[in-house]
């Protein structure tokens, strides 16, 4: 029992919040917005220069090894960011087909995943009937979904992998609330689906998706600490730096002790996760609804921290505060989350 | 980053688990689960002896002075296993979490070789003197008064919120050493034996209707002059540090309590079918994650502390808990419903539940409210300017 980061880790920790903070900056994270959703360049430099796209998945599967807990570390640094990457995509279909996949499959597409060549998305699509391998039905909400080269779709008993050059697909896109995570309706009609390996593939697919949302959200959470403390330390009214008024230092107290606890969510989850524990499935739903909720609630607190110019569209606040929003709808709300854990310690009810 | 244990460590679990359980089971079973520090004090005085006799009192401290050198991760399962097993709350948890770990770090040899034994020993029972009248949140603001008279400190001044004082023998008391000084500067940290005619100890019933904790009164109570922990006038360092070790081994002990609330909670619930409410299953929801992010902050901030201590992050720890607990009593009283208000018998005396709902209104107040705490998180944690202080 060591619940800390081993030397390895924290470097880790040090290279991904040092390529992010400087390279995924407001201005790039705006043009990208402008553009679907994705910084290309900042993806494509993300995986061939750090090498680190391949966490989670073997190395005899083209993957660099390591776990859920370095996942997180990513994760977290490219949160703290609102980084516009798909992050997500390679973090859930990444997952799935490496657990779920056959040798085809992962050879067809863990490579082009890992490299940055294709993006990938991937839904909960309990509406698609497959008949004779083809796949039909609409599938909403899929992250990306607009830009993906690959999906991934979890039915309540399969789960399938559709090419989006695929004749039977097609997308339509949504202007979103979340600008650097747009999401798409992804409608197939008699679509080529090559079927995963069910149960491994979802499992793999939750964990790694809702890890790395929870530790997207302490990251984006960590930097409106981090930002707000700044501003109000600059900031004087009253005489006084506005940080120096209880009224606003206790907020930022109360989010610095829900971002702890936040903090200590992502690391039991991925550590649950990597070990096999038989909690992980307890750490996983805790994990994805408080770091959630402590997200959207420090985000909302640096709106109004910040008075005027956080309401701004020209101050980054607004960011945090849209992906924050998402997170907390996505992959499962923070009551579907609650009432999993409700189930795993009460027990069903009646 | 690793949560499992080493088979070297479930071996230690194994020993752990067998003697606390065949404890439990045998010789002590008339104490199982008290969750108070207030009844049946003699026999959990004996407990304490007993814990003792097996080298099970203070594990992580030296071989030397009656521990174990146990590993964090031993104390960890040694904590686990001590509430599985039912063993009641610790009588002499003040000295054994307390005063004892600041001593190892500030005594001389000579102290250490005066006062370890007795706690180890589980033979000497301490308390705390800080609070006073018009000093609670500001702690510094203490006015209790020592001088040297010859070879002995003559002590003179009211403390308050002593819990335990009234079957305590020993106190630790902050007390103003330096005339004229004020706030921080000129106090010292003196050990002083309670059985004196100097020290008069008078109970304080709680909203309980408890009585675990006393006004302590000092009428010239004497001490030697060398029961003084570290330097004259800088007694204000090392009340700070036992703060610290408040937030340290011993957190993990009271959690697993808490999981004993928490367990009852629920318990409750599916008898009277309130477990089936989506309501009250996601504050149940809330509850044990907010139990869980506990567990693992605590192991996180313990695996994080370095030798000089625990970082900020152990700042949001007192708030964290003292919240959970008391949201954790309204829970459990609406779990209950009425049924929660009605006592067991005509005393006014409250089991588990209902105790931890009243009980808990004292979790946000004593060992720093949850407004100072929130000071603390902000100037300390985050570095904000402090809060102006006034002239007094």
């Amino acid at each position: 029992m060591e619940f800390a980061f081993t030397e390895e880790q924290a470097m880790i920790a040090q290279t991904v919040q040092t390529f992010f903070a400087e390279n995924a900056t407001s201005e790039r994270t705006r043009a990208a917005m402008e553009a679907g959703g994705i910084d290309r360049e900042l993806w494509a430099s993300f995986c061939e220069e750090l090498g680190l796209s391949g966490i989670g998945i073997a190395e005899e599967d083209g993957g660099v090894g390591l776990g859920m807990v370095e996942l997180a570390i990513v994760a977290e640094a490219a949160g703290s960011q609102v980084s516009a990457i798909p992050l997500l995509g390679l973090a859930t279909a990444g997952q799935a087909i490496a657990a779920g996949g056959n040798i085809a499959q992962k050879e067809q597409w863990l490579g082009p995943l890992i490299s940055g060549e294709a993006i990938a998305a991937a839904a909960y699509a309990p509406a698609l009937k497959v008949e004779g391998g083809r796949l039909s039905g609409t599938v909403p909400f899929v992250a990306h979904g607009s830009l993906a080269d690959l999906f991934v779709f979890v039915g309540e008993d399969a789960a399938w992998l559709v090419a989006a050059e695929d004749a039977g697909l097609s997308v339509v896109s949504h202007t979103t609330m979340d600008q650097t995570r747009p999401l798409a309706t992804v409608t197939l009609e008699g679509a080529n689906a090559q079927a995963l390996n069910f149960a491994p593939a979802r499992e793999a697919l939750h964990a790694g998706g809702w890890i790395c949302l929870a530790a997207e959200a302490l990251g984006g959470a960590q930097a409106t600490l981090d930002r707000t403390v700044q501003y109000s330390t600059e900031r004087m009214q009253f005489g006084r730096p506005i940080g120096s008024f209880q009224a606003y230092k206790h907020r930022l107290a109360d989010m610095m002790v829900l971002i702890e606890q936040a903090r200590s969510a992502v690391y039991w989850a991925a550590c649950a996760v990597d070990e096999g524990a038989p909690e992980a499935q307890l750490a996983l739903h805790s994990a994805k609804s408080f770091c959630a909720d402590t997200y959207f609630e420090c985000a909302g607190h640096m709106i109004q921290l910040h008075g005027g110019i956080g309401f701004t569209w020209e101050h980054d606040a607004h960011l945090f505060f849209k992906r924050a929003t998402s997170i907390r709808s996505m992959m499962g709300d923070g009551d579907w989350h609650r009432e999993q854990v409700a189930r795993l310690t009460i027990g069903e009810a009646s | 980053m690793k949560l499992g244990f080493s088979a070297e460590d479930e071996a230690f679990r194994a020993e752990a688990a067998d003697w606390l359980q065949g404890q439990m089971a045998g010789e002590f079973r008339d104490i199982v689960g008290i969750p108070n520090l207030v009844s049946k004090v003699e026999r959990r005085k004996e407990w304490e002896r007993q814990l003792a006799a097996h080298q099970w009192s203070c594990i992580g401290w030296p071989v030397e002075w009656g521990g174990r050198d146990a590993t964090l991760a031993q104390q960890v399962i040694f904590a686990e296993e001590y509430a599985r097993a039912g063993a009641p709350n610790r009588i002499n948890h003040i000295g054994v979490e307390l005063a004892g770990p600041t001593i190892l770090a500030f005594g001389t040899q000579e102290q250490k070789a005066r006062y370890l034994p007795g706690i180890a020993g589980g033979t000497q029972i301490w308390c705390q003197g800080y609070s006073e009248p018009n000093a609670g949140s500001d702690l510094a603001n203490v006015k209790t008064k020592a001088h040297l008279e010859g070879n002995e400190w003559v002590v003179t001044g009211q403390k308050v919120w002593t819990s335990l004082a009234h079957f305590s023998d020993y106190i630790f008391v902050v007390a103003r050493s330096e005339e004229g000084s004020k706030g921080p500067k000129g106090l010292s940290f003196l050990l002083m034996a309670m059985d004196q005619p100097g020290i008069e100890v008078r109970p304080i019933r709680q909203m309980n209707g408890e009585a675990e904790f006393n006004e302590t009164f000092l009428d010239a109570a004497r001490c030697p002059a060398d029961a003084m922990l570290g330097e004259r006038g800088q007694g204000w360092g090392v009340a700070m540090a036992l703060l610290g070790f408040e937030r340290g081994v011993s957190t993990l002990a009271q959690q697993m309590q808490f999981r004993n609330e928490l367990d009852a909670v629920i318990e409750a619930a599916r008898a009277n079918g309130k477990a089936n409410d989506p309501v009250t299953r996601q504050k149940i929801a809330r509850a044990e994650i907010g139990l869980n992010l506990m567990r693992y902050g605590a192991l996180r901030m313990l695996s994080n502390a370095d030798a000089a201590g625990l970082d900020g992050a152990a700042l949001t720890y007192k708030i964290q808990w003292a919240t959970w607990r008391r949201d954790l009593g309204e829970l459990a009283m609406e779990v209950l419903g009425q049924a929660g208000e009605i006592a067991a018998g005509e005393a006014y005396e409250w089991s588990l539940l209902p105790n931890t709902f009243l009980f808990s209104r004292s979790d946000t107040i004593y060992g720093g409210t949850n407004q100072i705490q929130r000071n603390l998180i902000a100037e300390r944690g985050l570095g904000l300017p402090r809060e102006p202080r006034g002239n007094s």
